[in-house]
């Protein structure tokens, strides 16, 4: 069983909401007594409809203000397949939440309100799913039933949209446009004969239907090494492995890597999962790797194949997006963690900062909260890094404040 | 959904589980597993094992002993901690009671389950421990739903939902100041069934109050109360013997029985896919309001 994780992003207006709860009630995936708990705490504030925000505005400060604050995580499942949503906010104020929803997310689902068309608001949900290159995008045009059904309706707002995805990362790969109502969950699980010209899979289906890319596979072999397993005990005296999750790639028992930074060789003499012996690892698993001979490695190293030896550099391009109250100052020094290491790095310069929306780009000296922008850094020891675009599962960083300890912003390598 | 269906345990979730906890073996000092002896934190003691083998679980368990508990499950903690050659701490709410820190509450809801932050905080003060793994998940309740796998808790236990650090693909942050602590939740995302699933596959032994038992119990409020001498009743409540199970191991007081003949974890799991009530639907402490676990976390709760 595998586990699809889907970020999706909009306000209470476009039914956001609604179509999740839609999702959880038609999957039975919402229990009786959240459901009469929901139906409660609508009437309390006077509302004559079950509100299923409800269930997703889990914080008090949510629920006074009508509005979502921060990610929610969201369950389901099919007998085929495990669904992690995060519900992120979609207000510009927000925009380091949404990026964080986007980060672990193979699917993209937009919301756009059939009366309203693309807005504000689409724009920047759509940005950061080409930024975070999110492999499957679902567009979902909703509250068809206030439009009556309209199919011109919903090809004026196909149209407009494949406007923007010209020259975009989704240029050419499949993106889907559904019309929904997730009011009366007409094509959200169920087909709807109101909808009777379109003749496609409604949402769940899709869902279901998305193969996974194994990109992550095909990608360089990289290994972070998270933790050093030494036993010391008398049955495995001289055991000396080395833990972590495959970032992308395969390891195969027998074959050569090379450790980072300091370039040692070796040949791999098993992986190991818990009491199992594999013969091959793969991107996403956690396994402990031995080597057949003793070299120096800890945590923070990086094993990889010859044939694919990440280039170290002391100076990175990035974007990053800003996610700290505190604003970037050009020439102050952060702690860089990429995989299990943590390099002192240093913002030589700020180059310019995205206006989301317009896609333009503005010169500024200063980042603040939720700003994106492009950046040089300068790191005290050379970072192993590849290009996002090549291979996001080694191309991503955090900032943390070497002050307050908070992470301050995510970047993705160029 | 046919709840014949036996459905298969996702095992991304096991590999994500044993990542946070080599990061956190890593990142901190002084790790704990809070064991309360309830199936959640025993997948987390199976996945400790896993995430270290052939190494020892490079941390010891804290168990917060309300003196409440089901005598099954201390028993079950005692054969446990045995088995596998752990480390366990015991920390008494009891001790908190008469060093004059908490207070026993009083009338018919009475439950010492608040009570506990107090001892939690004192022990992870009194151990120095700078992080603490606990076997939440978000799918329990929606204060949780939004919880960060690395939480940081301030000197006093506090969670502050405004103020948490964003957690980006799989990058975890463990630094933290002098005074504050994390609280580590490995199975953030796994869901009732998913734990069920993988107690399955892993053939796990689990205290035998999951499984169906004939039990004193009396009937309060729509729920069914395990009758004991913890819990406070009046006249007209009178206890009565049934087959019953529970789905949640919290504290004699604050754990409500389901009735049910499961007797096998196939069983229970085809009970669980056709439940019209959510797990802690039976936990009594989260109805006492719409925020109860919020509220709890911000004063320093699990």
């Amino acid at each position: 069983m595998d586990v699809l994780r889907i970020t999706t992003s909009g306000s209470v207006d476009d039914g956001k909401s609604t179509l999740i709860g839609r999702l959880l009630y038609d999957t039975k995936s919402i229990t009786q007594d959240k459901m009469e708990a929901l139906q409660a705490a609508s009437k309390r504030k006077g509302l004559d409809f079950t509100d299923l925000s409800l269930l997703t505005d889990g914080l008090i400060a949510e629920r006074e203000q009508g509005i979502t604050i921060d990610v929610a995580h969201i369950y389901f499942s099919t007998p085929n397949r495990k669904y992690i949503i995060a519900d992120t906010p979609g207000h510009f104020e927000y925009t380091r939440n949404m990026v964080t929803g986007a980060s672990t997310a193979q699917v993209s689902l937009i919301l756009i309100d059939a009366r309203k068309g693309i807005v504000e608001q689409t724009y920047r949900h759509f940005f950061i799913a080409c930024m975070l290159r999110i492999p499957h995008l679902v567009v979902c045009i909703n509250k068809m039933d206030l439009v009556e059904y309209d199919q011109a309706r919903f090809n004026q707002i196909v149209e407009d949209f494949q406007a923007l995805l010209k020259g975009s990362h989704y240029e050419d790969k499949e993106v889907k446009f559904i019309p929904i109502s997730s009011l009366y969950g007409e094509n959200v699980v169920t087909r709807t004969e109101k909808i009777s010209w379109y003749n496609e899979q409604p949402l769940l289906e899709y869902l279901e239907s998305i193969t996974f890319d194994l990109n992550d596979r095909q990608h360089p072999a990289r290994f972070p090494v998270q933790y050093v397993i030494r036993p010391k005990t008398d049955q495995h005296h001289d055991f000396r492995g080395f833990a972590g999750k495959i970032a992308s790639g395969s390891f195969h028992v027998g074959k050569e890597i090379v450790s980072l930074p300091n370039g040692q060789r070796s040949r791999i003499k098993s992986i190991e999962k818990f009491d199992q012996q594999l013969d091959a690892a793969h991107a996403g698993e956690s396994v402990v790797i031995t080597l057949e001979d003793e070299i120096d490695i800890s945590r923070g190293n990086l094993l990889v194949t010859p044939d694919s030896v990440p280039e170290g550099k002391k100076e990175l391009q990035a974007s990053i997006c800003w996610m700290d109250q505190q604003k970037l100052t050009a020439g102050k020094t952060y702690l860089l963690q990429h995989g299990a290491n943590r390099i002192k790095a240093k913002v030589q310069q700020l180059h310019h900062v995205v206006e989301v929306t317009s896609n333009r780009t503005e010169e500024k000296q200063e980042m603040g909260l939720n700003d994106i922008g492009r950046i040089t850094l300068k790191t005290a020891q050379p970072v192993f890094a590849d290009a996002y675009a090549e291979n996001p599962a080694n191309g991503t960083f955090i900032l943390v404040d070497e002050f307050s300890n908070a992470t301050v912003a995510v970047g993705f390598v160029e | 959904m046919s709840s014949s269906i036996q459905w298969q345990f996702p095992r991304a979730l096991e590999d994500e589980a044993i990542y946070i906890l080599r990061e956190t073996a890593a990142q901190f000092e002084r790790p704990a597993i809070l064991f309360s002896g309830g199936k959640d934190s025993i997948t987390l003691v199976r996945l400790a094992q896993k995430a270290f083998y052939p190494g020892k679980i490079p941390f010891p368990l804290l168990h917060v002993d309300t003196g409440h508990n089901f005598p099954e499950t201390i028993q079950f903690r005692d054969w446990l901690v045995e088995s596998l050659g752990l480390n366990l701490i015991v920390r008494n709410v009891q001790d908190s009671i008469d060093q004059g820190k908490a207070k026993e509450e009083t009338g018919k809801y009475a439950s010492r389950n608040a009570l506990q932050t107090v001892t939690l905080l004192d022990a992870i003060e009194e151990l120095k421990f700078d992080a603490c793994i606990g076997g939440a998940r978000r799918d329990e309740e929606k204060a949780r739903a939004k919880e960060r796998i690395f939480s940081v808790r301030d000197e006093f236990g506090q969670w502050n939902a405004k103020i948490q650090r964003p957690e980006l693909f799989d990058m975890l942050n463990g630094k933290i100041n002098i005074g504050e602590n994390v609280r580590v939740f490995p199975i953030s995302n796994w869901t009732e069934l998913d734990v069920w699933n993988y107690i399955r596959e892993e053939e796990l032994q689990i205290p035998s109050i999951y499984f169906s038992h004939e039990r004193e119990i009396i009937e309060r409020d729509g729920m069914y109360w395990p009758y004991s001498s913890f819990l406070n009743t009046s006249e007209d409540e009178v206890p009565f013997r049934s087959k019953v199970r529970f789905r949640t191991v919290g504290d004699m007081t604050c754990t409500a029985a389901v009735l049910s003949e499961a007797d096998k974890l196939e069983d229970i799991i085809s009970e669980i896919l056709a439940a019209k009530i959510s797990e802690r639907g039976a936990r009594i402490d989260d109805k006492r309001s719409e925020a109860a676990m919020e509220k709890r976390k911000q004063a320093g709760y699990f």
